[in-house]
């Protein structure tokens, strides 16, 4: 007996490695059949968040350019490198800076990760607002994907506040005097209590302010409330949400795509067929329980793939391109450090990371109007996009339905006339308070160069409204004029404006001081 | 009455109203509390309250900028008088100008008075309060505003 056990042990010892690997890799092969593809693909908690067949269609690079993965992979990088900084970075207001600065100077490799974690940060905030713009001119927000439209739009406000959050800690002067102008544009409600004279009784900015800095200056409190902000409470609501979306996109069908894009014939084995149209009397294992446009099971229906390799390979690809893009931008550009942080002088010009600086813009009119009620505009009109337009057409297709391209290219040159006409007329001009030194405050809250350019905007999405009598080309219109915009301004501050924000042709020409 | 009868299922349906009921009351007031916490109930912060030594070191007609107490203490004939250098718009510093003050952030300007005469600050900087401590010196309590024009005569 005895004898047996120990022979069964050392059987077992000897197959060992055999034995392990078959409990860690279930098929233990490349998968050669596209039953054992299929069992490749569910039988892995990472892989099973996608269907096992996907439309060829949505496998097209320029369908999505792979944006939404892009931020994925940027997300995933600023996690591992945000981790491994942690592992120095000190949330103190006395030791933060100089632990910044052994990072940077010292620890080996912590330049490089802390480059890295900066560039890919900066990479997914570029890579959601693109994505987001394809979402939109793909229109793929229509039914049934208007909740992830919304799922979306939650990642991006986000994404935005991680970076917002991240920017105060290395407690230099850019951080130290950016987060002194964004927490004060959470209390510029002011400008406009103050101007009503309700303060007293009602003050949601000086709300806002205390909950975000825990005094009425940046100090300590701040910097640990930003500091569990951007290392804990938003990664996590990011992560939460981010499966959210990527459950929603698999129960909506997959990616959006056009009903029936090759009229009821399908590519399979070199020839035409007729697509597989799945009976309602029949049951066709578990994808058959849920509602909507799965891709059925059975073979060929409608030019699917197997996701294994297919759609994997697309998007390890997708995922090294910006590993690549990372690490060689990091290599060459060096995140900046500046000063110790000084509250009795500001950076001259004190300004925000980039795709704030649209934002710095709209502010240097009024704190109110700029920095929140236009924003806050701009993002409840985003949200209600799907349920505005509500009439199915041209989902997953760039600008698929009718004249959607002309009015792109219309609203295109007209915004950007608007936005350069306005800027330029601000520039030379001034505003309201240069002309009427003691107008009330109320006036330039109300009408300034951000709420008058958001006003013509909605007035030319109108005027196509009633014109090309589509609610989709009016959206077209909108969201072009806004991308054009944003980008203008977000230009506009970053080239052109200099010390003590005048304007200047380039960088060069600021005054040294 | 027999375990199928109607009753069972009138006192279920209570029993789910009643914890549906308190499951949000409880979420509500877990939410209150969520944003309770975080708004503090004093500020922290220094005493913002300075000496600026005695008054005779400043003569008249002077002015004499406080870096970190981000304030500018003015000496003319009617006394003196204190102008705050943080910008009403978003809290960068203002720096001297020619004319007055300007602020590097988003461009206000301020004439010699504090008055705005240009870009998006929507008041003018706010003069404080100046008296005196004990032993003479000269005090500016940056917490309290006065009214434009207020002198402290020595
Ligand atoms: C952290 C930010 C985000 C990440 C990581 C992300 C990720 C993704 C990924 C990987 C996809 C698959 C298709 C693709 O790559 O385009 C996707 C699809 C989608 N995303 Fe996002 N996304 C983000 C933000 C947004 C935003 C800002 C919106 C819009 C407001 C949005 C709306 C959508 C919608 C509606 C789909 C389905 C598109 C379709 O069916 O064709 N997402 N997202
Ligand atoms: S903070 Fe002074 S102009 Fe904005």
């Amino acid at each position: 007996m005895a004898e047996t056990a120990t022979r069964e042990f050392l059987h077992n010892l000897h197959e060992l490695p055999h034995t392990v690997k078959d409990a860690c890799f279930r098929l233990g092969k490349t998968p050669e059949s596209e039953r054992e593809e299929s069992q490749a693909t569910f039988h892995n908690l990472f892989l099973h968040i996608h269907s096992v067949r996907v439309h060829v269609r949505t496998l097209k690079p320029t369908l999505t350019f792979g944006l939404g993965l892009m931020a994925t992979a940027s997300f995933v990088i600023t996690i591992i490198t945000g981790v491994l900084l942690m592992v120095y970075y000190k949330p103190s207001t006395d030791l933060a800076y100089q632990s910044i600065k052994d990072i940077h100077f010292t620890v080996s490799t912590g330049r490089f990760i802390r480059n890295i974690h900066r560039w890919s940060a900066q990479l997914m905030v570029l890579t959601v607002l693109l994505h987001m713009a394809r979402v939109f001119f793909t229109a793929s927000y229509k039914k049934p994907r208007e909740f992830n439209w919304l799922v979306g739009l939650g990642l991006m406000v986000i994404t935005l506040a991680l970076s917002f959050t991240g920017y105060l800690l290395p407690w230099d002067q850019l951080a130290y005097w950016a987060i002194t102008i964004g927490s004060n544009i959470a209390n510029s409600p002011r400008e406009l209590t103050d101007a009503i004279g309700i303060t007293k009784f009602f003050d949601p900015g000086g709300f806002q302010k205390r909950l975000l800095l825990g005094a009425n200056y940046v100090g300590e409190d701040a910097l640990i409330r930003f500091y569990v902000l951007h290392v804990f409470v938003l990664p996590l609501t990011l992560v939460t949400l981010l499966g959210v979306h990527f459950w929603r996109i698999r129960k909506d069908g997959g990616l959006a795509k056009p009903e029936d894009p090759m009229g009821g014939l399908a590519e399979w084995g070199g020839e035409r067929r007729t697509v597989f149209q799945p009976l309602a009397t029949k049951t066709y294992g578990l994808m058959a329980l849920v509602k909507g446009k799965r891709p059925p099971v059975n073979r060929g229906p409608e030019n699917t793939v197997m996701s294994w390799p297919h759609l994997f390979w697309a998007e390890l690809s997708v995922f090294m391109i910006t590993v690549a893009t990372t690490l060689i931008l990091s290599f060459y550009s060096d995140a900046p450090l500046k000063e110790l942080a000084n509250p009795a002088i500001p950076e001259n010009p004190a300004k925000a990371p980039w795709y704030f600086l649209g934002i710095q813009e709209l502010v240097s009119y009024s704190a109110f109007t700029g920095g929140l009620l236009i924003p806050v505009i701009v993002v409840v009109g985003l949200a209600l996009i799907p349920f505005l337009d509500r009439r199915p057409g041209g989902e997953g297709t760039w600008f698929g339905t009718k004249s959607e391209r002309s009015v792109f290219w219309q609203s295109f040159f007209f915004a950007l006339a608007v936005s350069v006409g306005m800027l330029a007329f601000t520039v030379n001009y001034g505003w309201l308070r240069s002309w009427f030194p003691n107008i009330h405050q109320l006036w330039i809250i109300a009408i300034n160069p951000g709420s008058l350019l958001v006003l013509i905007f909605a007035a030319w999405s109108l005027f196509i409204l009633k014109r090309k009598d589509s609610v989709r080309l009016a959206a077209v219109s909108l969201f072009t004029c806004f991308l054009v915009g944003f980008t203008i301004l977000t230009y506009f501050a970053t080239v052109h404006r200099g010390p003590n924000w005048h304007f200047y042709w380039w960088p060069s020409q600021w005054p040294v001081h | 009455m027999s375990r199928l009868d109607p009753p069972r299922i009138n006192r279920r349906s209570f029993l789910s109203l009643a914890s549906l009921g308190s499951f949000f009351a409880a979420l509500g007031t877990a939410a209150a509390g969520i944003f309770r916490l975080p708004n503090p109930a004093v500020l922290p912060g220094p005493v913002r309250r300075f000496k600026l030594g005695p008054p005779e070191q400043f003569s008249a007609g002077s002015e004499t900028a406080f870096g970190e107490q981000n304030l500018v203490l003015f000496r003319d004939d009617d006394g003196f008088y204190a102008i705050s250098s943080t910008c009403t718009h978003l809290g960068c510093t203002v720096a001297r100008s020619k004319d007055g003050f300007a602020c590097p952030c988003h461009g206000s300007r301020f004439d010699s008075k504090g008055s705005v005469i240009g870009g998006p600050a929507p008041r003018p900087l706010p003069w404080l309060e100046v008296s005196r401590a004990a032993n003479g010196d000269l005090v500016v309590n940056a917490d309290n505003e006065v009214p434009e024009g207020t002198r402290y005569r020595v």
